[in-house]
């Protein structure tokens, strides 16, 4: 493939359902109402010079070169600025207007470096093609005059450099931030011959800069450039993937030279993203080629010996032998394995199914149990499918935001720029979130209200905005009469009227404001288009899926479902969350969340597999570590899952991992969990899988092998070979055998197939014969399950709670350039901006502990401590304290402790009491609390 | 200059949280400023950029595009001298060879000679009276050396 160009039609789309027509170069063409007279010649097929215009922006008219002839009119308007009226007759190439684009550009060029040779962008500099395309043979001026050749670069950011020399000052780049990205990190300082762009008078690496890339993509010119593309040269072809990071799930052109990965530039036809990204997905992709890698396999007798280099076949028959010997001795239960929301939908696939027709048993679980599993639990109860309602698309429409646990413009930043954007038009926000997240007052954000709610408060306080909507009398009586189940509707109106729901008799509890509260229920009700987006902040509590009931019960008493701008949404962590539940990786649940108790479809699944499939449920993740813990459960199949850094009670899980007999860990680095393994299987990076990831929004994303892999197989060959080596034969010729069948299996993805993905781009489920290119907004007409289904949300603390000796209440999150476990953000120079993990305490707090800012401190929880630097700061109020677990190092997950989702057993992580004290030790330290070998069996 | 308060940051932060409703946008903030302290001081860009809720680069943009906006505190006689048109037509030139000839000294942007600053600007507004002077903020119409004199006295 060679590199592919995505046309770019100067100036943004119009929408209206009026069209104009006119004409252009002879050329009749219909547009729009709105439509530029620049983007009406490109649909026409005509191209008018440009510098400063790309359909990504808002017209700005500074260039002067898209000037045109327009008749009946005086002078030579900008194409760009021009909007389109009916019967114009538009001239784009005349005497005129070719002399007036050639003197321009003679001026540009007379202060502009002539080394196109030797420049990084040579060949793909739309300056060059400029001058080129109006003709441009001399430069009359010289170049002795005044000029800026001699401007400097700053380079301090580590992914791309700034070359004011060659700058151009179209402001593309300033429009960029301002527009898409909504940072507003640059600006143009001075005036007339002094203008410059500039981050706000710093260097890029100081200022507001949040290395989004969006400038890069503007630049019409080299000024802004990947330091990759300068080190390594223009790449020469693309391959259309998808990012591997957040649910999110940006689409990206990969671009190589050879072999060679030289960037990665974000789709503008990407449904997810539509031409934007974030510092992740842009640049810190370089984990994928690090030296860190592991690409041979790996096995040991115990986890006390070093680890022997070995062919694939003898990892595959080493880890088949033991895996039958432990279930010869202990049982078919004894064995189990863990899917990774990492991996492709076709990876996690095979997995469950080595796991239900080789393993003989349901003992599957994935990383989503300890993530959104409440989002599934709740949503498939309310509404009838465990997925979130909305397109990403569809927060344009919206009036207003509720954001709720949730911090998209660190974790989820390419959905929290379309956010911003809408917020900036006006919508209205409401952030409940114990910690002020950036939302709540950004340049040219502040939200209307902050329900800075107690940690594991949630529910309380959703459930009385749902009271203030009940006895004010702002229920939607007709949406819930049409579409939702009347029996369990009276219930919860009766339910939710009670005194001990209203905001005054929770607000000691919540801490909230019984004000605000009502304002914030006033705000939500009266949308008319309100939307509800949440995070992790909501289901990792012990209420997790209560409270994920109780939103939905928020937004059909309002009404806030079934159309663009409304809905429940949650925001997936990793990139393939919502695939891996999809895909049959719980272990009550087939692909498409259908129980494996249920006959049909039991039978339907044995007949096409072959093999006799258990129908009660196998073990959750807690559950086999429990069990290994007391010695019933002793092999697990991990793929691509940090356990003993991610989950909690960190301690814990390493002694069920030092207490199985074997542990099989396929991932790309020797992790933290790898440490208690006996085989190591080598992964491969997303650049090298062939398959596909489905986001947050259900969508569909193909993920294509940019290079070959590293370890000579794809993983789901791997599997296959081991699932073949226990005696159940497992084959697939490719990626796209393994989506068919998955199609043919789940009604929910029955039209999915490699070749209608390589056709549309991407679809969202479902997409069937019903919905053939899938379904954008769900519970449009009726909801899934037939009647929307209230459910009774009691408000039920936490049994984690503050105490005399952990007074403090700890929750977690992530920032804006790491991810997750870094895993692989650590191994990028994503390090430059955050490097360590850092405790945020308020300064109330600070003092009286007498600590200082950028000290030690020990952080203990009763299961135990870990050492990191504090750092006060008011973003937390008094009695709560932050941190990130990216670092092994720190490890905050030390301290997490068992507790979990009732229903769901989602760990609580976003809860757990802690002290903070002075420490002199260093950093690394951690221990293991007094109560912690007693308490992790429950 | 005792005329003007500190630019300490709290006194900035003071005077911006003083700001009349409809004057909390980013040029008038910093006019506010510079009428407060004679010039906007240092920390100015972050504390405008908070009350506002508008990015640090958009007030850096603004403030280094207005020349009348000065981040160094002014000497003890500042002079505007207009040489827009109509001051040009009724004879600034003269008045500047004068002053280059008293003080000894090319105009340029803001060029300081002892305690006296100096500067061209383009109208003052006062085309009727051109030549047209500002010292430290008060308009001399008709102005020649002999008026500018007189007036720079004055301003010490």
């Amino acid at each position: 493939m060679t590199l592919l160009h995505e046309s770019d039609y100067g100036t943004p789309a119009a929408v209206c359902d009026e069209t104009v027509r006119v004409q252009v170069d002879g050329i009749d063409v219909t547009v729009p109402k709105g439509t530029s007279v620049m983007r009406a010649a490109a649909e026409a097929g005509l191209s008018v010079p440009k510098l400063c215009a790309t359909d990504s922006l808002q017209p700005f008219g500074s260039c002067r070169l898209c000037l045109v002839e327009i008749d009946g009119r005086k002078g030579t308007p900008a194409s760009c600025t021009t909007p389109c009226e009916p019967g114009m007759v538009v001239r784009t190439q005349t005497p005129k207007v070719e002399r007036l684009r050639r003197n321009v550009m003679e001026l540009y060029i007379s202060d502009h470096p002539l080394d196109c040779l030797t420049c990084p962008a040579n060949g793909d500099c739309e300056l060059q093609d400029m001058a080129g395309v109006v003709g441009l043979r001399e430069v009359r001026y010289g170049y002795e005059g005044a000029n800026h050749l001699d401007a400097p670069t700053d380079a301090s950011n580590p992914y791309f450099s700034f070359d004011e020399s060659k700058c151009i000052v179209c402001s593309r780049c300033v429009r960029a931030c301002d527009e898409i990205q909504g940072t507003l990190a640059l600006t143009i300082v001075g005036r007339g011959f002094e203008s410059k762009v500039s981050p706000g008078g710093r260097s890029f690496f100081d200022s507001e800069c949040v290395s989004c890339g969006a400038c890069v993509q503007a630049c019409p010119t080299a000024t802004l450039e990947e330091k990759s593309v300068i080190e390594l040269g223009m790449p020469t072809r693309t391959v259309e993937t998808t990012c591997a990071y957040c649910g999110v799930g940006c689409s990206f052109k990969a671009e190589l030279r050879g072999d060679e990965l030289v960037r990665m530039v974000p789709s503008k036809s990407g449904g997810a993203n539509e031409g934007h990204s974030c510092v992740k997905g842009r640049f810190a992709w370089g984990y994928a080629t690090h030296s860190d890698r592991v690409l041979s396999p790996l096995v040991r007798d115990s986890i006390t010996e070093p680890w022997r280099e070995v062919s694939w076949e003898e990892a595959i028959a080493f880890a088949a032998r033991r895996l039958k010997e432990i279930q010869a001795a202990h049982g078919t239960d004894s064995i189990g394995g863990i899917t990774s929301s990492r991996c492709t939908n076709e990876e996690v696939f095979v997995v469950q199914k080595m796991v239900r027709a080789a393993f003989g048993n349901n003992n599957v679980d994935t990383c989503a149990r300890v993530c959104h599993s409440p989002t599934g639990y709740g949503l498939k109860t309310t509404f009838g499918t465990s997925a979130g309602t909305q397109d990403f698309k569809s927060v344009a429409a919206s009036d207003v935001i509720v954001v709720i646990g949730a911090n998209p413009t660190d974790a989820h930043p390419v959905f929290g720029s379309r956010m911003k954007r809408r917020l900036r038009q006006g919508a209205r926000l409401i952030v409940i979130d114990p910690r002020r997240i950036d939302l709540v007052r950004s340049p040219h954000i502040t939200a209307d209200y902050h329900l800075q709610l107690q940690p594991g408060t949630n529910v309380a306080v959703v459930n009385a905005i749902s009271h203030v909507i009940a006895e004010e009398g702002l229920i939607d009586d007709d949406f819930v009469a049409d579409r939702c189940d009347p029996i369990l509707y009276a219930e919860w109106r009766e339910f939710i009227a009670r005194p001990e729901n209203s905001p005054e008799a929770l607000e000691a509890i919540t801490g909230v404001p019984a004000a605000d509260i009502r304002a914030a229920a006033r705000l939500y009700a009266d949308g008319p288009n309100s939307a509800i987006y949440y995070g992790l902040g909501v289901t990792e509590h012990s209420q997790g899926s209560t409270m994920v009931m109780a939103m939905a019960n928020l937004a059909m008493a309002t009404g806030n479902i079934g159309r663009e701008g409304v809905g429940v949404n949650p925001l997936r962590g990793q990139n393939n969350v919502q695939g891996s539940c999809d895909m049959g990786s719980f272990p009550h649940e087939f692909s498409g969340y259908r129980h494996v108790s249920d006959d049909v479809v039991r039978e339907q699944f044995e007949t096409l597999w072959g093999a006799e499939l258990r129908g009660d449920p196998g073990m959750r993740i807690p559950n086999m570590f429990d069990a290994a813990v007391t010695g019933e459960f002793k092999a697990l199949f991990v793929q691509g899952e940090d356990v003993a850094q991610s989950d909690p009670n960190t301690h814990h899980v390493q002694a069920a991992l030092a207490a199985m007999e074997l542990v099989i860990v396929q991932d790309l680095f020797l992790n933290e969990t790898a440490r208690y393994a006996h085989v190591f299987l080598p992964g491969t990076s997303f650049l090298e899988k062939d398959g596909t990831f489905t986001n947050a929004e259900r969508r569909i994303n193909r993920v294509r092998p940019v290079m070959a892999s590293k370890t000579g197989k794809q993983e789901w060959e791997v599997t296959c070979d081991l699932s073949t080596a226990l005696g159940y034969p497992m084959h697939y010729d490719s990626a796209s055998q393994i989506m068919d069948e998955i199609a043919t299996l789940t009604p929910t993805f029955a039209g999915v197939s490699f070749h209608l993905l390589d056709e549309v781009g991407s679809v969202q489920w479902p997409c069937n014969a019903d919905h053939p290119l899938g379904t954008p907004v769900m519970h449009v007409d009726r909801f899934v399950r037939g009647q929307g289904a209230f459910q009774v949300t009691p408000y039920v603390p936490t049994e984690e709670r503050s105490t005399r000796r952990y007074p403090l209440l700890l929750t977690t999150g992530r920032v804006l350039s790491q991810y997750n476990v870094g895993a692989q953000t650590r191994r990028t120079a994503n390090v430059e901006w955050f490097e360590e993990d850092v405790l945020d305490i308020h300064e109330a707090d600070a003092e009286a502990r007498g600590i200082a800012d950028g000290t030690w401190v020990t952080l203990a929880s009763r299961v135990g401590s870990t050492v990191m630097r504090a750092r006060i700061c008011d973003r937390v109020p008094p009695g709560v304290v932050y941190t990130t677990f990216h670092f092994p190092s720190s490890g905050a997950n030390v301290v997490t402790t068992e507790y979990s989702d009732w229903a769901t057993n989602c760990p609580e992580y976003k809860v757990t009491a802690v002290e903070v004290s002075p420490t002199l030790r260093g950093p690394g330290e951690q221990t293991v609390g007094v109560a912690a070998g007693s308490s992790v069996a429950g | 200059m005792s005329a003007y308060a500190p630019g300490s940051v709290e006194a900035v932060r003071s005077t911006l949280a003083a700001l009349p409703p409809d004057e909390r946008l980013i040029l008038p903030a910093l006019q506010h400023l510079q009428e407060a302290f004679g010039y906007v001081p240092e920390g100015s860009v972050d504390a405008v950029a908070d009350e506002l809720n508008v990015a640090k680069a958009e007030v850096v943009g603004v403030l280094t595009y207005y020349h009348d906006l000065r981040e160094t505190p002014p000497p003890a006689v500042v002079v505007q001298v207009c040489v827009a048109e109509a001051c040009q037509a009724q004879g600034v030139r003269d008045l500047l060879r004068g002053i280059e000839g008293e003080y000894a000294v090319a105009v340029g942007k803001r060029t300081l000679v002892g305690d006296v600053e100096f500067d061209k600007v383009y109208c003052l507004g006062n085309c009727a009276l051109g030549p047209a002077v500002m010292v430290n903020g008060h308009l001399v119409g008709r102005c020649d050396t002999r008026r500018l004199r007189t007036a720079i006295q004055a301003a010490r």
